[in-house]
């Protein structure tokens, strides 16, 4: 048996195509700004925060860190309207990989907080800096310099987890694959597409991020 | 009026007690060593004053400003006394240039453009005026240990805490980090040093402190404590018959 591949439905295809990589990209920067923002905030308060709010933070990380992606993302769009509370399609996607990358980036970063020698807080205080610009000035980054190879990929494994939110409607680049072949029964030729074009997204996510690393931390002139 | 008033300090780490009532004035310009043997409390005690370790009871000022244990009062208490470290403790993100910035930035709020002229000026008094844009990991620990000071001078400190700043050094690199601690006490810095440098604590000291057990067993001018010490745990400590 042979098969006989057939790539002519890609020119039509192509706007949805498009509209489907838009739409990844958008969740992923959008999730990984606000997802390690969150996952910073976070790892402050479980390091270094108040007493009172530790136990708050550890209960949302073990909670997102201990339930399937799939889940927090029905609970969001589909449980949530329950109290009221609705949101598009997107916005939900985009609401559970913050929640998502929140809860997994603070356990990396709080990782690279407590390695932190004790003597960086303690030159920051007896400069007269306060705890918290001590932690933001001083510790902040070496510590993300500390865990950004491991940080960098728990957000491409983000990206690619993204992948489902399809599953509530939400239009990225695997529901727009669905969509194709659903039209063009040539399923086999459309996830090869998919699957090079996440391929290629989740390359150049890595090297952005390689490339961000480079102008946040210093290098040495003679490197 | 001393500069630095510590008064009956007590410090205990659970059920051991490190400071057991350490009462010493230190009078503006005084350089004042701190030795003992390792355990005795000395460097407790120098951490004690810019509020790195609280104390248990007994009062700490220097020049006014109470040691109590809120935000407001240790970052008053922390503007008025510097402190250099044992292991350096530059920022290692940051260049040299940007470690002496940060503070006066971050903490008294000095334009960045008033807080670098300010940096190259404390480098300079250093000797390291062209390592400006260096990173610390390209000094060498003698370096470091200069720029740390200048660090801690660009916040125009009134005195300064030194916590074995050469015990980490190479015996080669302790004399110009000595040379620029000299030559602050020869501009009248008033200096508290904890150090295991017997011949610079005679020759720039004004007093002597020596430690045993938590306590201050012997205090006065070196040549005093270096030449007659008194106490068989001194004579000991010196390794004199």
């Amino acid at each position: 048996m042979t098969y006989h591949f057939d790539f002519g439905w890609l020119i039509d295809s192509l706007p949805v195509l498009l509209k489907g990589i838009r739409i990844t990209v958008q969740l992923i920067l959008i999730g990984a700004v606000f997802g390690v923002a969150l996952g910073i905030a976070c790892a402050w308060v479980r390091a270094l925060g108040p007493k009172w709010l530790k136990p708050v933070v550890a209960t949302y990380v073990e909670l997102i860190r201990n339930t399937p992606f799939l889940i927090q993302l029905f609970f969001i769009f589909f449980g949530l309207p329950s109290l009221g509370i609705t949101m598009s399609e997107l916005t939900a996607a985009n609401l559970a990989m913050v929640v998502n990358l929140g809860a997994y980036s603070c356990e990396i970063i709080r990782a690279g907080i407590q390695a932190t020698p004790r003597g960086q807080f303690e030159a920051g205080a007896s400069l007269a800096m306060t705890p918290f610009q001590a932690f933001w000035y001083v510790v902040l980054v070496p510590a993300l310099q500390r865990i950004w190879p491991a940080l960098s990929s728990q957000i491409v494994i983000v990206m690619l987890g993204s992948a489902v939110v399809s599953q509530i409607a939400a239009e990225d680049l695997t529901f727009a694959a669905n969509f194709i072949q659903s039209r063009n029964f040539r399923a086999f030729e459309t996830y090869i597409v998919s699957t090079l074009i996440y391929l290629a997204l989740a390359i150049l996510l890595r090297q952005l991020l390689a490339g961000l690393g480079w102008m946040l931390f210093p290098r040495k002139a003679s490197r | 009026m001393s500069l630095i008033a510590i008064t009956e300090v007590k410090k205990r780490f659970g059920d051991n007690e490190v400071l057991k009532g350490i009462s010493i004035d230190v009078a503006p310009g005084e350089v004042v060593a701190i030795i003992g043997k390792s355990g005795s409390g000395k460097s407790t005690l120098l951490r004690c004053i810019n509020g790195l370790e609280t104390i248990d009871e007994g009062s700490i000022v220097v020049a006014g400003a109470q040691f109590l244990p809120d935000e407001v009062h240790l970052k008053a208490l922390r503007l008025k006394v510097g402190m250099i470290f044992q292991q350096f403790n530059l920022f290692p993100h940051l260049t040299a240039g940007g470690n002496v910035m940060l503070s006066q930035m971050v903490v008294k709020k000095t334009p960045k453009k008033a807080a670098e002229a300010v940096a190259r000026k404390m480098l300079d008094r250093v000797g390291l005026a062209h390592k400006f844009d260096a990173l610390p990991d390209e000094l060498s620990g003698g370096q470091q240990q200069r720029v740390a000071i200048a660090r801690a001078l660009a916040m125009q400190p009134i005195a300064l805490l030194c916590d074995e700043i050469t015990s980490a050094l190479d015996p080669e690199l302790v004399a110009e980090v000595l040379a620029v601690v000299k030559e602050l006490a020869a501009e009248g810095m008033t200096l508290v040093m904890v150090t295991h440098e017997m011949r610079f604590a005679r020759d720039v000291c004004s007093r002597v402190v020596f430690m045993h057990q938590g306590r201050v067993h012997e205090i006065g001018a070196p040549e005093d404590v270096f030449a007659n010490p008194r106490t068989p745990e001194l004579r000991q400590f010196l390794g004199v018959q």
